[in-house]
């Protein structure tokens, strides 16, 4: 399909305003009289609070308010709205019991009218049981940092301390102290999907492998940390600006962890400084409300340091996998059983769901006859996993991929062959979600990728190497999904105002957290209406009063999904300005076309009107004046599935354990590029944190205490610039037709297959198969010393 | 959060140790990079005292014997760009920017390096290949303190209250003729502390090492020097033989200990195949033919 201006490369719609700073981010917002709120977090994994005294934390000068579990509104939230008089009578559970303490979830989902589909909850703002060592135990509000962070000095908690479970092992040990009561054997939730009988599909297999493969704890690590301030407004309602992907969501979970009625909370989400699902989560707004009716609805900010963003936040889901697969001679895959534990740490969040999404978007890419996947999710007193850049995927492309290249080894097979023996075809139906194939250029990405990392010359030339130096190639491939349908509502929403002057302005629900998507919604409201670029106004904030409703940024949805609201709110000012057009001119509205501002005759392409006259008559025509705006949603019930490859070429250092990526490329199938510059940006990230994936970064814990080791940037070892090679960005553009101008899903999938495709190269290189993240210089030593390497 | 108290400045060197005499609790502060994550977010009160203002204390020359004068306030990327330091010992200018990343090289300087007495610090074991010798000034004089005597043990360094560090010396006989080579290993090509730092100078005779001086960084509770490796050195054939020998005994000197970032295991690994690397290079660098 030929477009104007969607597929070109336009100007970040808040480019200029980001690199002059006037972008204006939450921290950038000043309230006067701001108070500052701290928190005080557990030095334990696992304890229970015996006693606290706040009293000479409150009778520090410069102190308002000191809040612990106790504090925090009961069930009926009556108790916890301003005006609110405590008699000052309180019965003993109430002095000391968390049981009539609401509990509320803090994924960000959209909520759900099936109670049995609802997040589970499990969370309290303020905990009389610590479960992981930074939890929430107490907070201060101050009047500047430095008396909050006295004052959290002041606060005597006396705690009684029980057996930290550290690893799965050991929350799945019989006997093991529950972390939730409600929670038999540590066991957040189990159960996946069975496609066939798997059983049956071995014994049908001429052969059958097994593998064991693990992944790491990692953090998002997104250059602005958490931060939010709230206060109660004129009207009574509580406030709250908020570095966040889903504001609607906040509002709902913060109304619900005080009990306020949901209208009584806005949400102001201003530019935001990366999330990559840490912000589809609500950390710290619930307790900020607290804090501010703790006030009287004074402002109160709150501002996470780095070291408490890397703990107290969220993390990805560490998984170990086992793996069986029947195959034949020829490479067709015949029967996958895929067990999976995942690590949720101390909390829900997003909980099993990430489990779920990793076996359901596997699902796609290479169909057999049977297919079997048992998850479970298990809580532990780590800190929480919640939603990560990839969802799962990471996780179980890093072992299946793995699994399949040992396959290919062991069979002797051409990795790429048996993978093309096995990739999904167009018109495929998923048995499970019923989504269907409707665009399919994996086949492509492979091609495209194999000729740009000069696959069989290189192969061919690495044959005889000897040294302490060794060179290898890997690939990996991988599906996704744009947006969650059919597990979640896939709700979006736009409007546009038509101005005097012919130009828009545009409103969406869909949050822009650094990814672009601002810029390609202006890139479809001015395909669709013709205009420049410069015509479209593109509201970045989103306020929970003004803004349309749209779930939110998560699921790689928004392009796909929230596009199509967009487009539909394009098409209806189009078809209004055309109407009008009409009515201006009798000519009738279907000989009527709108290009480059103008109204011009279909057929001749001769101009009638300029836009800018047909929007002056809709302000001003003393008869006929009705401004031309609309207010689409649209609730999308259908998917879209993305894939691609990596390829990367390695070079490892046998004497040291070191490996270094010498070239990487991505190749995206993701239907039409609506911004082909900003795209291979969000590519170039999404390797990159792969390759850190890969090779280099994790969280690690002491294993008795279950403190963090390493939450700061010096020692959790994200990449910096010198550690990522050149990286390598190409699209197969199918046309994706259910997704607005053809597109599909790309801001997760290009953290997917890069972990995979290294250890692929690695095993390529030297023989040795890493089946554990990250392949760090330490494991690397470790492996190649076992084998007799080193 | 900083919860600084009191700030002073002073504009000599004079001026600095009276008034470190009259308050010895000032906490002194250089480029900060060290002092100040030190600081951040603790409640405690702590007056500082900078010497940013002391101009003399950054420079960078070659006294009339030969000497090689660093003056403590030298910033990290002064000590990469000085000519003197890449003509003389280029061992320091390869440590100077192997350190941090470009905005921690503007601020941070050598003095503030060393005197924070980590075993990890990045010009800590290039300063002991060269014996570097420490200035240190008081209200009541000066002393010159050899580096290996200054590291006591982690974060620990032989300054007494009212003590200032104002030079890094280091003799001619310490560096000409040599020829080194300094390696930084680490996790990350940039912004990174050492995994090991190892900093290897020799002096040849004809197919023979005079002498070779290896300086570790990370390799135990201070940087230190490999002495037994390099007694054995003197006088051996330049051989593949003779440097596997060498990374071998290097590995006698060292006190590695299993951490969460490495195992003692992998850490004595790594000194002994770097120790080899070094040499290797920096025996080229020494006018020697390279080592097939």
């Amino acid at each position: 399909m030929a477009y104007t201006v969607v597929g070109k490369s336009v100007n970040k719609v808040d480019a200029i305003a980001k690199v002059t700073g006037k972008a204006k981010y939450t921290d950038d917002f000043h309230e006067r009289d701001m108070l500052v709120g701290k928190i005080l977090h557990s030095p334990h994994a696992h304890a229970i609070i015996k006693s606290i005294d706040v009293s000479l934390a409150r009778a520090l000068p410069g102190v308002e308010a000191v809040l612990t579990y106790k504090d925090l509104p009961r069930i009926n939230y009556a108790t916890s709205l301003p005006g609110y008089v405590d008699d000052g009578t309180e019965t003993e559970c109430e002095a000391e019991c968390e049981s009539d303490r609401i509990k509320f979830s803090t994924a960000g989902h959209p909520y759900s009218l099936d109670p049995g589909h609802r997040d589970v909850e499990d969370r309290h703002i303020l905990t009389k049981k610590a479960r992981f060592v930074g939890d929430d135990i107490a907070a201060v509000v101050a009047t500047d940092e430095l008396i909050a962070e006295k004052a959290l000095q002041l606060i005597k908690v006396e705690y009684e301390v029980l057996e930290a479970l550290t690893s799965t092992d050991a929350a799945l040990k019989e006997g093991a102290p529950l972390i939730h009561e409600e929670h038999e054997g540590n066991i957040l939730a189990s159960g996946g999907f069975a496609i066939g009988d798997v059983e049956e599909a071995f014994k049908e297999s001429d052969y059958v492998f097994e593998g064991e493969y693990e992944t790491s704890i990692v953090q998002h690590c997104h250059m602005e940390n958490q931060t939010s301030y709230a206060y109660i407004d004129s009207d009574g309602r509580i406030v709250i600006v908020t570095s966040t992907q889903i504001p609607q969501i906040v509002r709902r979970v913060v109304a619900q962890s005080l009990g306020l009625p949901w209208g009584r909370v806005r949400v102001i989400k201003p530019f935001v400084g990366g999330g990559f699902g840490n912000k589809q989560d609500v950390c710290i707004e619930p307790l900020n409300a607290a804090m501010t009716i703790a006030v009287g609805g004074r402002p109160v900010k709150i501002e996470l340091s780095r070291e408490e963003s890397m703990v107290d936040t969220r993390t990805r889901h560490a998984f170990k996998f086992k793996i069986k697969t029947g195959i034949n001679q020829d490479g067709k895959l015949i029967g996958i059983h895929i067990s999976a534990v995942s690590n949720t740490g101390a909390y829900a969040s997003h909980g099993h769901s990430i489990a779920g999404s990793a076996g359901g978007k596997f699902r796609y890419l290479y169909p057999t006859k049977a297919l079997k996947y048992d998850p479970i999710t298990v809580y532990t007193n780590l800190p929480v996993a919640g939603a990560m850049r990839g969802y799962g995927c990471p996780q179980i492309f890093y072992a299946f991929e793995s699994h399949l290249e040992d396959i290919a080894k062991r069979l002797n097979m051409d990795p790429i062959e048996i993978r093309r023996k096995n990739l999904v075809e167009v018109g495929y139906v998923d048995p499970v979600s019923k989504n269907k194939i409707t665009s399919c250029g994996i086949r492509e990405c492979i091609d495209k990728g194999k000729a740009l990392i000069k696959w069989d010359e290189k192969k061919a030339s690495y044959k005889e190497q000897r040294g302490n130096k060794l060179r290898g190639l890997g690939m990996a491939c991988f599906s996704y999904a744009s947006g969650t349908y059919p597990v979640a509502l896939e709700l979006a929403g736009a409007r546009i105002v038509l101005n005097q002057d012919g130009s828009v302005q545009l409103q969406i629900g869909a949050t822009d957290t650094g990814q672009g998507s601002d810029t390609v919604f202006g890139q479809m409201v001015a395909e669709v209406l013709g205009l420049p670029m410069e015509m479209v106004h593109v509201i970045s904030t989103q306020d929970t009063d003004i803004s349309p409703f749209d779930t939110g940024c998560y699921a790689s949805r928004q392009t796909y999904v929230s596009g199509m609201a967009v487009e539909k709110a394009a098409l209806e000012v189009k078809g209004k300005i055309l109407e009008f057009a009409a009515r201006m001119t009798d000519i009738p509205v279907d000989k009527l076309e709108l290009v480059e501002q103008r109204i011009i005759y279909k057929h001749s392409g001769e101009s009638v009107l300029t836009l800018e006259q047909v929007a002056m008559q809709s302000y001003y025509d003393r008869v006929h004046a009705k401004p031309i705006t609309s207010d689409s949603s649209n609730n999308a019930r259908i998917n879209a599935i993305p894939f691609g490859v990596t390829f990367t070429e390695v070079e490892v250092d046998i004497k040291t354990g070191k490996i270094e990526v010498l070239e990487i490329y991505n190749v995206h199938d993701s239907g039409t590029i609506v911004n082909p510059l900003m795209a291979e940006g969000q590519v170039h990230g999404g390797v990159s944190m792969g390759i850190g994936y890969a090779l280099s970064e994790q969280l690690t814990f002491d294993a008795v205490t279950g403190k963090a080791q390493n939450n700061n940037l010096l020692d959790y070892k994200l990449p910096t610039i010198m550690d990522t090679p050149d990286i390598g960005v190409a699209f197969v553009e199918t046309y994706e037709p259910t997704g607005p101008f053809g597109v599909k899903s790309l801001g997760e999938p290009p953290t997917i297959t890069p972990a995979p495709a290294i250890r692929n190269a690695v095993l390529d290189a030297t023989g040795v198969a890493f089946n554990r993240l990250p392949m760090n210089p330490q494991r690397v030593f470790e492996g190649f010393k076992k084998v007799g390497l080193i | 959060m900083y919860n600084i108290t009191g700030y002073y400045e002073a504009d000599t060197l004079a001026e600095a140790t009276a008034l470190l005499a009259e308050k010895p609790k000032l906490e002194l502060i250089a480029g900060g990079t060290d002092v100040l994550i030190k600081m951040h977010g603790k409640a405690e009160d702590t007056e500082l005292f900078s010497l940013r203002k002391i101009k003399s204390l950054e420079i960078i020359r070659k006294a009339e014997d030969g000497t090689i004068v660093i003056g403590a306030m030298a910033t990290f990327a002064r000590v990469f760009k000085d000519p003197i330091i890449r003509e003389m010992i280029p061992i320091l200018t390869e440590a100077a920017i192997s350190m941090g990343g470009p905005q921690i090289r503007n601020i941070a300087t050598i003095g503030g390096n060393v005197c924070s007495g980590a075993t990890s610090g990045d010009s800590a074991s290039s300063l002991f290949a060269l014996n570097a010798r420490l200035k240190i000034l008081n209200s009541l004089g000066e002393r010159l303190v050899p580096i290996q005597e200054f590291y006591l043990g982690p974060g620990k360094v032989a300054l007494k209250p009212g003590d200032i560090l104002t030079e890094i010396r280091i003799s001619p006989e310490d560096y000409q003729g040599f020829g080194g080579h300094y390696i930084k290993f680490a996790m990350r090509e940039a912004m990174d502390i050492a995994t090991l730092g190892v900093a290897v100078t020799c002096k040849l005779q004809g197919n023979i090492f005079d002498e070779i001086r290896i300086g570790l960084g990370v390799a135990g509770p201070t940087p230190l020097r490999c002495l037994e490796a390099e007694e054995f050195a003197k006088g051996k054939d330049i051989s593949v033989e003779t440097v596997a020998e060498i990374g071998k005994l290097a590995v006698r000197s060292t006190k590695a200990r299993t951490s969460w970032r490495a195992s003692k295991e992998y850490r004595e690994h790594l000194v002994e195949e770097l120790v080899q690397r070094g040499l290797k290079i920096a025996l080229v660098n020494a006018g020697g033919a390279e080592l097939v």
